[in-house]
């Protein structure tokens, strides 16, 4: 054991002031650098809707909004997200962003053990903001991120499909173009 | 015209309903409450020093430099924790002859399998525990091991326990006799060596505890993420000398199970013990890389088989072999022989031949644990048969749905003992296979698979049945002397607002536990199903039960809420009957109002009675004590097992350039009997496929010749991902369980049991113009251009 390696743990715990804006609010952590987003969330923050399913970025359980885009929240350091605006599950949830996805996943029961629902709703969020009106392929391609072990994935690929459809017909209704 | 009047057009009928889960909405919204969320005052952290040697002797554990880490509390080793915690054995007395070493949350001298925990650390962060680790030195002395299964059966190979004579843990031999005779006079034979690789759960949660031991008032509470409760309470119970009373298990919101959260695991024994050690809370939730070499792995089984049929393509008889390779030690306290157990005696179960032998080995080796895993034996024993009567098909010109059609047993010819000894009560083979046939548009498949390979575009068409376990009794695993309920309890309450409370002993993993109880209780009452509030997974709370797995949650889960629901009918409609002067017969209940019987007519709200009979108690007639909360416990009788069927298709084309398998749509015809939830049943045969799917493709936890896990992270082991699966269409038979009044059979492994079948028939099936055959899973594109001698 060299006297470098004995010396990193107190190193690592030395913070730095991390300032945000999560879900519309600012807030100011202390995080140290060693520390993930995800953790930083979900610890310092409380905010447990944002899962760590693999933390090296395969399974899409940690997926939050960072600055509007999709990002795994496992893959950053959360002084890294220093100045940007974070949007979590619950943040989505509460501003009613996501809620015919919401709806449409209950009404179809897209979700059983719910560990990954919030990725999944992070993603569905991000592919219709992006492509109106998805084939079955292009959303089974955008959840390519996204592990589920529990559904097999059709009821989930249904309920965007619908949502899609749904939002397209609204938009049309209101003289907006689909 | 109005369409028929069902039963489902009733007031208040639930049971045959696809409605959504009340709970999970909460989910949706980021509400879940999983253990790995849960932070308790005063609670530290875990992590675990792994061994980096499949088989090595411990000379010795310096901690110095660890245990002076600020921010360290404890750090143990194995005597540490030998003091407080008695070892257990993972043998069952219903295995004769089975041996296992007995094991130690932590080793004390020895180290079986690369992974394997051997230090704890307790600290402020779990980033300081794992700093902590990196300051312990453990010198080991690096001793033989045995990884596959050939070297461990050698005579003369290391022994994974020193102590016996060979690496065998347990032998079975089946024989119903006449199969030397029937293969003799057979007109055909076929046969195969058939692999399955080894895989594992990987729920997307890893393990997650929480124990926080109270020396103030000697109690252990455990949030737990796991299936069993109540068979955790007993454990930490014996185990740690707590008495039962004193030992609160909680498993609230768990991310995803499939039997692999039912096991004794070490770190989660070591866990309990440190927090009695240390009187506070301790937190261990495995990382992903922790899960792979910690969890329990499934299957990994090599089977011989042949099958004898005659000139009419009758089957005749069956002679199989099972070796599985189940790691260093057998899991605590539901063995790691049961998958081979199920193996031998599920092959051919779908089918009505006399003679069949059978011998099951099981093996030692230096690898982490095999256990129960969805499905438990019926992907192996569906994939062999069918594999096999497919290859019969191809022998005798037949089609596969022909040679199915005439071995199934008959719909009409039940009940009926299988020649392993299982019997069945009634299943629905022909029915299933006929609709599995028009919902595959089969023939049409069939033209455009002609047309399209004389383009050079090779599909497959696989189909496979299977029959299913579900309903255990305690001939499972109560006769083996394993302290695991296979009856429930359902304590259901008119509350004083006249709303309904059932407490349940069947647990909740996502598969609609919840959901299905309250229909049933509500379907029963007859109230609104959201005037039902279930609660479900807390010992302190709900009665002691079997809880969930092996499909037994709708089953037995399902016919305990719906005698407690019907009990606590009658109750209240002796109270109406007092109120209101007439005879309880002439009553009944419909939307939470006490009605006229023959008119339907209103005659007092339920929650009237509850008012008066918590309130005004003093207005009912003198003698009357209002029994509005009823305790009802079920346990299964007559078949020890309720047997499900059904039969899975699928379509996929094989690129015999690159050896990938593309897959088109899957189908499933299914019998589990009585449906509750159609929706949830569907979906429960979706996921289930998909898991059989990743079997058949992708999964395999792949193993140096030095016994070192090399695709431990989840972007090295493949899982089944959305844009890699197909559409699964599903229909339905009911053949109700005439054993309980619901007729409910489990639904939950259905999809996993045959779905790896259907693809290795259908992979087979799409190379038969090359004459290429694959007998083992999970096919990878380099199976395939090996058998098509490309690679």
């Amino acid at each position: 054991m060299s006297e470098r390696d004995a010396y990193v743990p107190d190193e690592a715990e030395e913070t730095v002031r991390v300032r945000f804006v999560v879900n519309g609010r600012k807030v100011a952590c202390d995080a140290s650098p060693r520390e993930t987003l995800v953790d930083c969330l979900r610890t310092t923050l409380e905010l447990t809707g944002t899962h760590a399913g693999c933390e090296m970025g395969a399974c899409g359980a940690c997926l939050v909004q960072l600055d509007g885009r999709a990002v795994h929240s496992c893959l950053m350091f959360a002084v890294q997200a220093d100045g940007a605006a974070i949007d979590t599950i619950e943040g989505l949830s509460e501003s009613g962003a996501i809620s015919d996805l919401q709806a449409e996943f209950h009404r179809r029961n897209a979700l059983q053990c719910g560990f990954c629902t919030p990725g999944m709703l992070v993603s569905a969020h991000e592919l219709l903001s992006q492509t109106a009106r998805p084939t079955r392929d292009e959303i089974r391609d955008a959840l390519s991120g996204n592990y589920c072990r529990c559904t097999g994935y059709e009821a989930i690929v249904d309920a965007i499909e619908a949502v899609a459809k749904a939002r397209a017909s609204a938009s049309c209704e209101d003289g907006g173009v689909a | 015209m109005s369409a028929p009047l069902t039963s489902l057009d009733r007031p208040n009928s639930y049971i045959g309903r696809s409605v959504p889960r009340p709970n999970a909405k909460r989910l949706l919204a980021g509400r879940g409450r999983y253990v790995s969320d849960l932070r308790l005052p005063r609670m530290l952290h875990a992590a675990f020093l792994r061994s980096p040697h499949p088989h090595a002797k411990i000379v010795s554990i310096d901690c110095e430099q660890a245990r002076a880490l600020e921010g360290v509390h404890f750090v143990a080793t194995g005597e540490d924790l030998a003091k407080i915690c008695t070892p257990w054995t993972g043998t069952l007395d219903h295995f004769k002859g089975m041996t296992s070493e007995p094991q130690l949350p932590l080793p004390l001298d020895r180290v079986a399998w690369a992974g394997q925990a051997v230090v704890a650390v307790v600290a402020e962060s779990r980033a300081i525990a794992e700093d902590a680790l990196e300051l312990i030195v453990v010198d080991y002395k690096e001793l033989p091991s045995v990884i596959d299964l050939d070297t461990a059966r050698q005579s003369g190979a290391p022994l994974v326990n020193p102590g016996s004579a060979s690496n065998v843990c347990f032998r079975s031999q089946l024989d119903s006799g006449g199969v030397d005779d029937a293969f003799a006079t057979a007109t055909h034979i076929v046969e195969g060596e058939f692999s399955f690789g080894r895989h594992t759960a990987v729920t997307l949660e890893p393990r997650a505890i929480v124990a926080d031991y109270d020396h103030s008032a000697g109690m252990l509470t455990v949030h737990h993420a796991t299936q069993t409760p109540y068979q955790f309470q007993d454990l930490y119970s014996r185990h740690y000398g707590i008495p039962e009373a004193r030992v609160r298990v909680i498993a609230t919101d768990i991310g995803g199970s499939f039997g692999m959260k039912l096991h004794v695991y070490h770190e989660d024994m070591a866990v309990v013990g440190l927090s009695i050690l240390l009187g506070r809370p301790v937190k261990y939730v495995a990382d992903r890389t922790e899960s792979f070499v910690s969890d329990i792995h499934a299957r990994d089984h090599r089977v011989r088989a042949r099958m004898a049929l005659n000139a009419d393509g009758e089957i005749l008889a069956m002679d199989v072999q099972d070796l599985t390779a189940i790691g260093a030690f057998s899991t605590y306290p539901r063995t790691s022989v049961v998958e081979g157990n199920q193996v031998i005696r599920l092959i051919g179960a779908p089918y009505g031949f006399k003679s069949y032998r059978a011998a099951l080995e099981v093996i030692f080796q230096h690898k982490v644990q095999t256990s129960q895993y969805r499905a438990v034996g019926h992907p192996i024993a569906c994939a062999v048969t069918e594999r096999l009567v497919d290859m019969a098909a191809a022998r005798l010109g037949l089609d596969p749905f022909a040679i199915r059609d005439k071995n199934v047993i008959a719909d009409d010819a039940y009940p009926r003992t299988s020649p392993t000894g299982y019997r069945f009560e009634a299943l629905s083979h022909q029915a299933c296979l006929q609709r599995l046939h028009a919902m595959m548009d089969y023939d049409a498949l069939r033209t455009e698979q002609a047309e399209l390979r004389t383009r050079g575009i090779y599909r497959g068409i696989g189909i496979a049945t299977f029959v299913e376990i579900t309903n255990p009794s305690p001939a499972f695993y109560g006769v083996g002397g394993a302290r695991i309920s296979s009856q429930d309890g359902a304590t259901v309450s008119l509350t004083p607002s006249g709303e309904v409370r059932c407490l349940i002993s069947v647990t909740e993993q996502g598969q609609g536990t919840e959901a299905i109880i309250s229909q049933i209780v509500a379907d029963q009452l007859g109230v609104v199903q959201d005037q039902v509030k279930v609660i479900t997974g807390d010992t302190e709370v709900t009665p002691h039960g079997g809880a969930t797995w092996a499909c037994r949650g709708a089953g037995i889960g399902g016919e305990t809420a719906l005698q407690a629901a019907r009990a606590l009918k009658r109750n209240i409609l002796e109270i109406a009957a007092l109120i209101l002067q007439e005879q309880p017969s002439a009553l009944d209940i419909i939307d939470g109002q006490v009605v006229d019987a023959s008119t339907a007519t209103p005659r007092l709200p339920i929650a009237e009675i509850a008012r008066i009979a918590y309130f005004r108690s003093d207005t009912l007639p003198p003698g009357t004590q209002a029994q509005l909360t009823v305790s009802h416990h079920f346990a299964p009788q007559g078949y020890p097992f309720a047997f499900t069927n059904g039969i899975q298709g699928c379509s996929l084309e094989v690129d015999v350039e690159t050896g990938f398998i593309k897959l088109l749509k899957h189908f499933v015809v299914e019998d589990c009997g009585r449906i509750i939830n159609p929706m949830l049943v569907d979906e429960q045969l979706r996921g289930g496929v998909v898991q059989g799917l990743g079997a058949a493709l992708f999964e395999e936890c792949r193993y140096s010749d030095t016994g070192q896990l090399i695709n431990g992270s989840l972007a090295d082991y493949l899982v089944p991902m959305a844009m890699e699966m197909p559409d699964i269409m599903i229909a339905h038979v009911e053949t109700p369980t005439k054993d309980t009044a619901l007729g409910a059979k489990g639904c939950g492994e259905a999809g996993t049991a045959a779905a790896s079948a259907c693809v290795l028939n259908a992979v087979n099936d799409a190379l038969a113009p090359f004459g290429a055959s694959i007998n083992s899973i999970p096919i990878t594109p380099t199976t395939v251009l090996k058998a098509l001698k490309r690679f």
